[in-house]
């Protein structure tokens, strides 16, 4: 086990890249903690899979350096990085057993038959395979064949880090649940680095002690769950993250006030001056409608979600969403709505702007 | 709901009837004829009942010439199908030479049979071809018109040169389908060079070189142009094979009643090995391959 360094990573998937553009991964460097459990979170294409393929060695990034535990790997053949990883489909050796499977990356390193049969009996109790060890695979469904893949990826118990590429997509919601929460608890007892990718925020925030937001190929915020809630670094973070995500309005801030189309209201700390695109973002928890105080909108929708209302309307020309309590009542008259303070976050250029007094 | 009766419908598969009758089955019909009569000659024939397939079935020369079949297609068959899995393993997977590759394959496989048999006796004759010449100056004593090993190499040589394309192109649509993910899994398994043909391209070819398989099996043992071409069966009887020695009895003798009576038992292997061929390809498509 070890730490895994990106130092100065890029890559691009063409042989002579022009600009920034043309890299699929811009240039980053970052730590991954030993014995970490990250999630990589981000829409499709946005560099993620190209991340980890690099980190496992499947991909040699076109510039900077991967470091395991300090000792440079970036051209280490993926065998020598003693990597595991579990893609997106499965991938199951359809001649042999259910058995085999499982043994075949300890076989394939030498390991003696009674280990060999200890640790797969142990692999195959965690997902629940015990009873069909001795079938072949090749009749097994999408399913079955992703615990296998995930097993396969287990069993090994001396890996520097554990990598799924979105491992979860073909199994059926309730063997998520309990495959997810073995994933953790494997982490627990044996402390792996762990970086699971995936485009499924509730998946990302349930696993991962840090999760690590991806946009358009640059890393945008890594960071806890809460803060990626409470305090979204960049105007993606804040859409991607949360049901629905985060409003983002166009607005002019001046000292601590907001301006939007001449109306006003208090941000409660001050900012500097600034250029360029500015933005304020507000969570939907942190909107309430109210029938006299706040900025005028007005309400197009009102969704029940069970536990809560999601309410659509529009403000200013904008669309924006506001969640509201089960038990409120939500009335015609209620024709204004009000921002936490506390909550809402300025952005330029879609990051953002630390006020003043905050330890940027 | 009443149904219309009206005979006069049977006119309109008439056509078709007359079409397959005179195409297929009356000249079937005229070699089942032959093989149960005799004749002296005057266009006189006499019933013989199965005598010539009895005949036949004791008959030296067609067990010889059988063996001589079972031999070649073993030897080709054993040589195609490894090889054309070692080309299609080491050919480009995109871009500008895997075409090329695949073009310059598929060449032979466009060269009318007769043509190929030609360029093959002219290639080896130690006079004026190059294979032969060269062979001969190097000391090396090539000559397959009187050399039984010599004859047998250069047809099974020119069958190899023929047809590993097919096999090869087979194999190498096979090794297409297989998902990248594959080869990564494996790469992170630590699986060796031969663990990944073993036990990830050779399952997802095994479709594919089934129907490589029977198919070069059924045409090498229905081949006759080009041995014929090159050999014309000999030296002696060294490389008759099943078609060269039915056409020599038939055409070559004249000798219509035993020779119907073979070419109705060859037709009835090749019907037995098509059946082969259709059951396990279903059963494959039924295994989901």
């Amino acid at each position: 086990m070890a730490k895994i360094t990106l130092d100065n990573l890029a890559h691009s998937y063409m042989a002579h890249p022009r600009g920034e553009e043309d890299f699929a991964l811009k240039q980053m460097t970052h730590d991954w903690e030993d014995g970490g459990a990250y999630a990589l979170l981000g829409s499709s294409g946005c560099g993620k899979s190209t991340l980890l393929n690099i980190i496992s060695g499947l991909l040699i990034p076109s510039q900077g350096r991967v470091l395991f535990g300090g000792q440079d790997v970036t051209h280490a053949p993926t065998a020598e990085r003693n990597i595991a990883q579990v893609f997106q489909f499965p991938v199951v050796y359809d001649t042999m057993t259910v058995h085999d499977n499982l043994a075949f990356p300890l076989r394939n390193r030498g390991r003696d038959e009674a280990y060999v049969a200890e640790r797969v009996q142990e692999i195959a109790r965690m997902i629940g395979m015990e009873d069909q060890l001795r079938r072949k695979c090749s009749g097994l469904t999408a399913d079955a064949k992703q615990k296998i893949s995930l097993g396969r990826g287990m069993v090994r118990k001396d890996v520097n880090a554990l990598l799924f590429d979105e491992p979860l997509t073909v199994i059926d919601p309730h063997m998520k649940w309990e495959l997810r929460t073995q994933l953790k608890k494997l982490h627990h007892d044996f402390g792996h680095t762990m970086i699971y990718v995936t485009h499924d925020q509730t998946e990302a925030l349930t696993f991962a002690d840090k999760v690590v937001v991806m946009y358009d190929g640059r890393v945008v915020q890594i960071g806890t769950p809460e803060e990626l809630f409470e305090r979204p670094e960049h105007t993606f973070v804040g859409y991607f993250i949360g049901s629905p995500g985060m409003n983002v309005i166009p607005a002019k801030v001046e000292g601590s006030r907001a301006y939007i189309n001449g109306s006003n209201f208090d941000l409660g700390t001050g900012y500097r001056a600034m250029e360029g695109k500015v933005e304020i973002g507000v969570r939907p928890e942190f909107a309430r409608l109210s029938q006299t105080e706040g900025l005028p909108v007005k309400i197009r929708r009102v969704e029940d979600a069970g536990r809560h209302k999601i309410i659509r309307a529009e403000f200013f020309g904008h669309d924006i969403n506001i969640v509201a309590g089960e038990d409120e009542n939500i009335g015609p008259d209620m024709t204004r709505v009000r921002f936490d303070p506390a909550h809402v976050n300025v952005y330029r250029d879609d990051w953002r702007v630390a006020p003043e007094g905050e330890a940027a | 709901m009443n149904k219309t009766v009206n005979h006069k419908a049977w006119f309109l598969v008439l056509p078709v009837l007359v079409l397959v009758a005179f195409s297929a089955v009356i000249p079937l019909m005229t070699v089942v004829n032959y093989s149960v009569q005799d004749t002296f000659g005057n266009n006189q024939f006499f019933w013989a009942g199965l005598e010539w397939f009895d005949e036949m079935l004791h008959s030296d020369r067609m067990w010889n010439a059988l063996g001589r079949q079972l031999m070649f297609s073993g030897i080709i068959l054993a040589i195609e199908v490894p090889l054309g899995i070692f080309v299609a393993l080491n050919m480009p997977k995109s871009g500008f030479w895997a075409s090329f590759c695949l073009v310059l394959m598929s060449l032979p496989l466009l060269i009318p049979w007769n043509v190929v048999g030609t360029i093959w006796q002219v290639f080896g004759r130690v006079d004026i071809g190059l294979l032969g010449r060269t062979l001969e100056s190097l000391g090396i004593d090539y000559n397959y018109t009187q050399s039984t090993l010599a004859a047998w190499i250069t047809i099974v040589v020119m069958d190899v040169w023929h047809w590993t394309s097919l096999v090869a192109l087979l194999a190498y649509a096979g090794l297409k389908s297989i998902p990248d993910a594959y080869y990564q899994a494996a790469k992170i398994d630590q699986a060796s060079r031969w663990k990944v043909f073993r036990y990830i391209e050779l399952p997802k070819m095994a479709g594919v070189l089934m129907i490589a398989i029977l198919l070069r099996f059924m045409d090498s043992f229905m081949i006759y142009t080009e041995p014929f071409v090159v050999t014309g069966g000999g030296p002696g009887n060294a490389t008759t094979l099943l078609s060269i020695d039915l056409v020599k009895m038939a055409l070559g003798q004249f000798d219509l009643g035993p020779a119907a009576a073979f070419s109705i038992m060859y037709f009835l292997v090749i019907l037995l090995i098509s059946w082969v061929f259709y059951t396990v390809m279903t059963n494959l498509d039924k295994k989901g391959m």
